[in-house]
């Protein structure tokens, strides 16, 4: 458009920040990875040992095995929700606002301590959740002193704040034409099969974008289970971010640390490039885009 | 429709079926609401119950209002009241909120409206990082920071805002300056407007709905941060909200009052519904509309 040295003035905090806060910080961990360093003493190269230490250490598969289950329950349930929560609110009716805000409001405060706090106590042994599952007779079960029990009690607390992703998939479902649902109408499709058939295709990047947004999410999942479970019993709900802050920042070991998050974010960066790969399979972009 | 028109037997069953799964469609709704609200509406209750009532009844209506689990709540058993607390969390909050805003505007500008070299390489990196595991980085800014000798201030919270460091507010407000029209900006120039005050006089106010919104999630991620204050913040005197809470429910020593935890809890969550619900009707507009008006 113009002068290419003044967009280069606007956008050069970002730039400065891109490579101080972002490049620099993310080649380093690489480089520490491949040191003994607790902070005090300077950093000694070591070679592989951390990342050898890393594959013997049980602990450490043992968070990558619980990361891997979280992520698994969380993220198809998750998106499940709100697609169908979206489907519904699609439907031309009253009180959109009230529903909308209704399922909103769990994603807007979900990351606050104070949930946390709350989620705690609602799955306490004479709890609330006991209590109510006990009107119908169930329970009372033991969350938090058994593997499965701690496991649930954080995938629900992620599932119950779908709400953001709920809100992009009806922006999405929006722009579906509404002469498709009449003519597949006429055509005497229900409305199960219409939704199966128009609806998913039409908005399978809609579906996609939000995959890889929640999985990088749930890969690196750190405040539910530190907060809520802790390590769980028989360290159920020990997670990988988990393991990574406690070796970073309660017993200092640097390099021991990232190469744990060098081998989380490479298992996240295969993920999605494996997503990305199958794209092709599944995903349909109309033809203005991509 | 006529007033004559008799509506046929296929016609009314086809009604009497769409009636029937419009009703089935608000059950749903409304008890998946309940589910997603119960938990929030049964915790404003619980702040003003006995610790005994907490564990004997469901329902969410206290027997009676009383405020004592506020007030020693409010008090805290350390030598600091709450009004510390949030005293501190609103003094990295706003920074982060007003660089944010500053930030991403010029970056947002400068991505939006100019050419420059390399411009699909940066954008495209901007891009990448809106995917990039914050996991990766966290432990080497941890040992900038510490080198800089600003470990245990707010330093480490705020710096990112100020280099627009969080990608998804610049590609917000890119998206939202591209659906406003050039020709304005065309007109300013020709009127003599140097690129600044094209931003400053025709943009800014077409953005406004879009910067409110940007406030708002700002406001209630920062708020709502624990992990940025759990490895940054270590002096109690320093300690936001979520710190002090999270101290609260890890006191062990003698009997753990909930009620007080648990209001204290609902103020730490107050500030983020009260912004909602204010601005609910910005946070749509900045959606939609391009502030462009006649």
């Amino acid at each position: 458009m113009k002068n290419g040295k003044i967009g280069l003035l606007y956008i050069a905090p970002w730039l400065i920040g891109m490579v101080l806060l972002t490049i620099y910080p993310f080649v380093n961990a690489l480089f520490i990875s491949f040191t003994d360093y607790n902070l005090v003493r300077a950093p000694s190269f070591i070679g592989f040992a951390n990342y050898v230490k890393l594959f013997k250490d049980t602990d450490f598969l043992g968070t990558l095995a619980n990361t891997l289950k979280y992520t698994v329950f969380t993220v198809p349930l998750q998106l499940a929700f709100a697609l169908f929560i979206a489907f519904i609110l699609n439907f031309k009716l009253k009180a959109i606002s009230f529903y909308r805000t209704a399922y909103y409001v769990p994603s807007l405060l979900g990351g606050n301590v104070a949930v946390a706090v709350l989620w705690r106590f609602l799955f306490q042994q004479d709890g609330f959740i006991n209590r109510f599952i006990g009107i119908f007779g169930l329970g009372p079960v033991s969350w938090f002193s058994t593997p499965g029990g701690a496991m649930a009690v954080i995938v629900a607390l992620k599932v119950w704040q779908f709400g953001s992703a709920m809100l992009i998939f009806l922006a999405a479902l929006k722009d579906v034409p509404g002469e498709l649902y009449e003519a597949a109408s006429v055509d005497g499709s229900t409305k199960v099969r219409t939704f199966f058939t128009i609806t998913i295709p039409l908005i399978t990047p809609t579906i996609f974008f939000n995959l890889v947004m929640q999985l990088v999410n749930a890969f690196q999942e750190f405040n539910g289970p530190y907060l809520v479970t802790g390590k769980g019993p028989l360290q159920s709900t020990y997670l990988t971010s988990m393991f990574i802050y406690d070796n970073a920042f309660k017993f200092f070991n640097m390099g021991y640390a990232s190469a744990a998050s060098w081998v989380l974010f490479v298992i996240i960066v295969a993920v999605t490039l494996v997503l990305f790969a199958t794209q092709d399979r599944w995903v349909f972009y109309s033809d203005s885009k991509k | 429709m006529k007033a004559a028109y008799v509506p046929s037997a296929v016609e009314l069953r086809k009604r009497r079926k769409d009636a029937i799964s419009a009703i089935l469609r608000y059950v749903v709704l409304t008890l998946v609401a309940v589910v997603m609200i119960y938990p929030i509406l049964w915790l404003v209750g619980a702040t003003f119950k006995t610790n005994n009532e907490i564990f004997t009844s469901v329902s969410f209506i206290p027997k009676r209002i009383d405020f004592t689990p506020y007030i020693n709540g409010w008090n805290t058993r350390t030598k600091f009241t709450f009004a510390t607390f949030f005293m501190n969390t609103f003094s990295f909050v706003v920074p982060k909120i007003i660089f944010c805003l500053v930030s991403s505007t010029l970056v947002a500008y400068g991505f939006a409206r100019f050419e420059f070299p390399c411009k699909k390489l940066l954008f495209s990196l901007l891009m990448a990082t809106m995917f990039l595991p914050a996991v990766v980085t966290r432990i080497p800014l941890y040992i900038l920071w510490k080198q800089f000798g600003l470990l245990d201030t707010y330093v480490p919270l705020i710096a990112p805002t100020v280099f627009a460091n969080e990608p998804f507010f610049v590609f917000m407000l890119i998206q939202f300056l591209r659906s406003v029209p050039t020709y304005l900006d065309e007109a300013a120039i020709i009127d003599g407007c140097n690129s600044f005050g094209v931003l400053w006089r025709v943009l800014l106010p077409a953005l406004k709905p879009a910067l409110i919104s940007c406030t708002i999630f700002q406001f209630v991620w920062s708020f709502n941060d624990f992990l940025g204050p759990l490895i940054y913040v270590t002096s109690l005197a320093k300690y936001p909200v979520a710190l002090a809470l999270k101290m609260s429910i890890d006191q062990s020593s003698g009997i753990v009052e909930w009620n007080q935890i648990l209001a204290m809890s609902f103020l730490a969550l107050l500030p983020a519904l009260i912004l909602f619900f204010a601005a609910q009707k910005y946070f749509v507009e900045g959606v939609t509309s391009s502030g462009v008006k006649g």
